[in-house]
């Protein structure tokens, strides 16, 4: 045998005892997942084919997250043919306003993705949960819709590209600043189709918010899945927090790849993507000439409680420069939450930033931070395409939480040096 | 199965934010967001684009979010096949499941020229170039997906396969 992990999990949901590159499978699925976009064409195709029931209440997750509390009467709407359909079909894991989060911050944390899963999610970020040990991939609404009635969904199984990781990070430095850098090494298609599976001595070095954040983005690279091993650190992440019993899979010691790329994680600096690719990143330090006008810290990428602790540890007792508007969105109600007890909300307002109950809203243009004709912003989000936060003459830098707090303290790309 | 039409070259990475911006995604209606259909990358395609006409483009079409609305509005807007370099996955498989035809030919996608007159044939994969004469072939579909996109796309499938 010489499966990689994610040709493993494929495999065992195959039902297969091996499955090999560009095979296609027919896999069951653990979690079927959609948002208050995608869930109101899911539910149209569902309903026109003649299906009447889903496959299982407890495996189809409805988040309501990229619109709420709904922008407009049309946004509602959709909100409410989700909620609907969630309530005639008693789906569980149904997250409304109050409950809601992110998607990719909020299933992980709820417990309802674990190790060794096959989940597939109607929004292209649900490969974040590979951080976790599972396989996950983003699909549309058909396949959304075919897998609440199935349980099932094709897939041709990836060939990978190993990321082999070492050493650990600079203080400055987090996954956001890892991810970016090898999207810049091998472009927005260099793992298109394929797997990326991250591996070596250097994972111990990475937490959980950090993997998650890596994975997130795996996307950006055209890939299908990204993945990390399950340790000690997944493990206790996942204890009194799993809603089923994590299953634990391992690539075979002669598991090929199509390529090993070596990365040093005490050599990444801060990065950021620059205009209108995430590929086309730069070191922070290199951009410190570019002015904005708004920061945006928050997204499936960069909401987590991690992201939030950096944040503060920049803006706190500190002013946020004039005439920059800064947006903090944590990215579920139980961070949101943990920013109001910590104190963190008083430090960002005193600071001079607005912070917003979770959301999706500026990252994809939708609300809550759209730019104007010949904008700038600095965001913790993960797509800088042209109009992706609004106007199609605004522009978007990507980067981490640090880079992006330290900027809107000087109002200029700035890298964060610790005092 | 086959389509004519005119080309409507797009370069490479062309992303499903510029397909169809996510401000008009407050709406599930095809109809409606098809007058959308690329605004961000060109305006004007929607007051041109006719019945049948085919968009050229290069490596990485649709990347990006996984909004299923990007392959539907063009599909919706009377385009008759997308031709690029590659696909982004998860593109291609909406567009495999909604039924919109596409196909990966590098040279195609190098050589055929805006407005060139372009007819396709899904069955064989060959691509005409009307205006130059050139003729390319494309990479056929492999069974299991040709069999989705006869059955009318992936529920209707599933629908047969339950149906047998």
């Amino acid at each position: 045998m010489k499966m990689t992990m994610t040709q493993k999990i494929l495999a065992a949901h195959a039902g297969l005892r091996e499955v090999t590159a560009g095979q296609l499978i027919n896999a069951k699925l653990d979690i079927v997942l959609g948002n208050d976009i995608t869930t109101p064409v899911a539910i149209h195709e569902f309903k026109k084919a003649g299906f009447t029931d889903v496959f299982d209440k407890d495996r189809v997750t409805i988040v309501l997250d990229h619109f709420v509390p709904n922008k407009d009467i049309k946004a509602a709407e959709q909100s409410k043919t989700c909620r609907e359909f969630a309530c005639s079909h008693c789906v569980s894991h149904f997250y409304d306003v109050g409950k809601m989060g992110i998607e990719h911050a909020l299933l992980p944390e709820q417990g309802i993705v674990t190790a060794g899963d096959c989940i597939i999610g109607a929004d292209s970020h649900t490969c974040t949960y590979g951080a976790l040990g599972a396989f996950s991939t983003g699909v549309g609404s058909t396949d959304m819709a075919a897998g609440m009635a199935t349980g099932m969904a094709w897939f041709k199984v990836p060939s990978a590209i190993k990321f082999n990781l070492t050493g650990k990070l600079p203080e400055n430095c987090s996954g956001k600043d890892v991810i970016l850098t090898i999207i810049g090494m091998i472009g927005v298609d260099g793992a298109l189709y394929k797997s990326m599976e991250f591996t070596g001595e250097g994972v111990k070095n990475l937490s959980m918010d950090d993997r998650l954040c890596i994975c997130n983005m795996a996307i950006e690279a055209g890939a299908k899945n990204g993945i990390f091993p399950v340790d000690d650190i997944t493990l206790a992440y996942l204890q009194d927090r799993s809603e089923r019993e994590p299953v634990v899979y391992e690539a075979d010691p002669d598991a090929e790849y199509e390529k090993v790329i070596d990365i040093d994680l005490a050599k990444i600096v801060p990065t950021v993507a620059c205009p209108h690719l995430p590929e086309n990143t730069h070191p922070a330090s290199e951009l410190h000439d570019i002015k904005v006008d708004q920061v945006v810290i928050g997204s499936c990428t960069n909401g987590r409680m991690e992201d939030m602790e950096a944040a503060y540890s920049i803006l706190n007792g500190k002013k946020i420069a004039d005439g920059i508007r800064c947006i903090i969105i944590p990215g579920t109600m139980q961070i949101y939450r943990e920013c109001v007890e910590r104190g963190y909300v008083t430090a960002f307002i005193d600071a001079g930033a607005v912070v917003s109950t979770p959301t999706c809203g500026p990252c994809l243009g939708g609300y809550m931070g759209i730019l104007a004709a010949g904008e700038r912003c600095i965001a913790t989000t993960n797509r800088n395409f042209v109009g992706r936060m609004g106007h199609v003459d605004s522009e978007v830098y990507l980067a981490s939480p640090h880079t992006a707090a330290a900027s809107a303290l000087t109002g200029y790309i700035t890298e964060y040096k610790e005092a | 199965m086959n389509t004519q039409g005119k080309v409507f070259k797009y370069p490479d990475n062309v992303d499903t934010d510029v397909i169809i911006p996510a401000r008009y995604l407050n709406t599930p209606n095809a109809q409606e967001l098809a007058l959308h259909c690329m605004e961000d990358i060109d305006k004007a395609f929607v007051k041109k684009v006719e019945k049948g006409d085919v968009i050229v483009a290069g490596w990485n079409f649709g990347c990006g979010s996984s909004r299923e609305h990007a392959p539907l509005v063009i599909k919706t807007c009377g385009t008759g096949c997308v031709i690029a370099k590659s696909f982004a996955r998860i593109f291609y498989r909406n567009a495999i499941n909604i039924g919109l035809p596409i196909l990966e030919c590098e040279e195609a996608a190098d050589e055929i020229n805006a407005n060139d007159e372009v007819s396709v044939d899904f069955d064989t994969g060959i691509i005409t170039d009307i205006t130059t004469g050139k003729t390319y072939k494309a990479q056929p579909f492999p069974p299991f997906i040709q069999n989705i996109i006869k059955a009318g796309g992936l529920l209707k499938s599933l629908k047969e396969a339950e149906n047998k």
